[in-house]
């Protein structure tokens, strides 16, 4: 019983920090403030979902909120190459030898 | 069925998603700035997700999560790159056909579930005639506790690979036509060389 309550709980603090966090990605002054709003974002989704399995009693489900951590870091990651290099191809093909250089200053 | 814990509990999860997934698409609406468009565009993605599983349906909150929060985000970047950093503001005079048809298509999808069977309805045509058939020939027949999963991939295995095979095929073609950077005569190795 105590669990469960401790569950409940940890529910709804999740959706107070999701919707602190939504607050972020709507004023967020910075283009910067609002990619790591969005992949806090994520993190709180995964939590919110391992939660809501313990809570369902079905604790299998674990396996598809860690399979949502590593879209989220994946596509943190996609983000972040799209700032660093302005394009995906680059990005890609820059892998022999020059990963750390930024591509405008190429020309 | 061990669906008995906490049913008000995922009504309540359910509303406040739902809250949260209207919230994000206004912010999709009133914002003028792409990128946080974009952005908010991949958390209403992991929004509807969260709503997936609540809903059960954990094989199609996956895909959202894959397409919706990963694939389509990098997929609008680079659009993005295209196009300019702001939206033009528009006047009330050209939103009045677009609004007129998001109504008229939003009460048709209304008007459609009216038709639809309650959620967990036994006598729905979802849960009555061949679906009840694999629910019970899984356990015995397939040693996969997921009957979605185990009808996809095991009953439908031909079909399922065939779809891997067109979607393969597909990402190659892309693959093939955008050329990646280094195919032909621009490699970016051949440029380093050039200068050096």
């Amino acid at each position: 019983m105590a669990l469960s309550v401790a569950l409940i709980v940890s529910a709804v603090a999740i959706f107070v920090a999701m919707l602190i966090v939504m607050l972020r990605l709507f004023i967020g002054p910075s283009l910067y403030d609002r990619v790591l709003a969005v992949n806090s974002f994520g993190t709180k989704t995964v939590l919110l979902i391992a939660v809501l399995n313990f809570i369902g009693g079905r604790p299998e489900f674990l396996d598809i909120a860690l399979l949502y951590a590593l879209i989220n870091f994946v596509g943190t990651i996609a983000i972040l190459k799209f700032f660093r290099y302005r394009s995906f191809q680059m990005a890609m093909s820059s892998v022999r030898g020059r990963a750390g250089m930024p591509v405008d200053k190429e020309e | 069925m061990t669906y008995i814990p906490s049913l008000d509990m995922s009504t309540f999860v359910d509303i406040i998603l739902l809250a949260f997934l209207l919230l994000s698409a206004l912010a999709v609406v009133i914002m003028r700035h792409l990128f946080s468009v974009v952005m908010v565009g991949g958390v209403y993605s992991l929004l509807s997700a969260a709503f997936f599983v609540n809903l059960d349906a954990v094989d199609v909150a996956f895909t959202e999560a894959a397409v919706g929060a990963g694939v389509s985000t990098v997929l609008m970047l680079g659009a993005l790159m295209l196009t300019a950093r702001r939206e033009k503001p528009v006047t009330s005079q050209h939103s009045r056909l677009p609004l007129l048809a998001v109504l008229v298509t939003g009460a048709a999808l209304i008007y459609a579930t009216f038709d639809m069977p309650a959620f967990g309805d036994p006598g729905s045509p979802a849960n009555s005639y061949v679906g009840m058939d694999y629910m019970e020939r899984t356990p015995h027949e397939i040693d996969v506790p997921n009957v979605v999963t185990a009808v996809l991939a095991s009953y439908r295995g031909f079909d399922t690979l065939g779809e891997v095979v067109v979607v393969f095929a597909a990402g190659l073609g892309v693959l093939v036509l955008l050329g990646m950077g280094f195919t032909g005569g621009t490699a970016p190795g051949k440029d380093e060389e050039d200068q050096a």
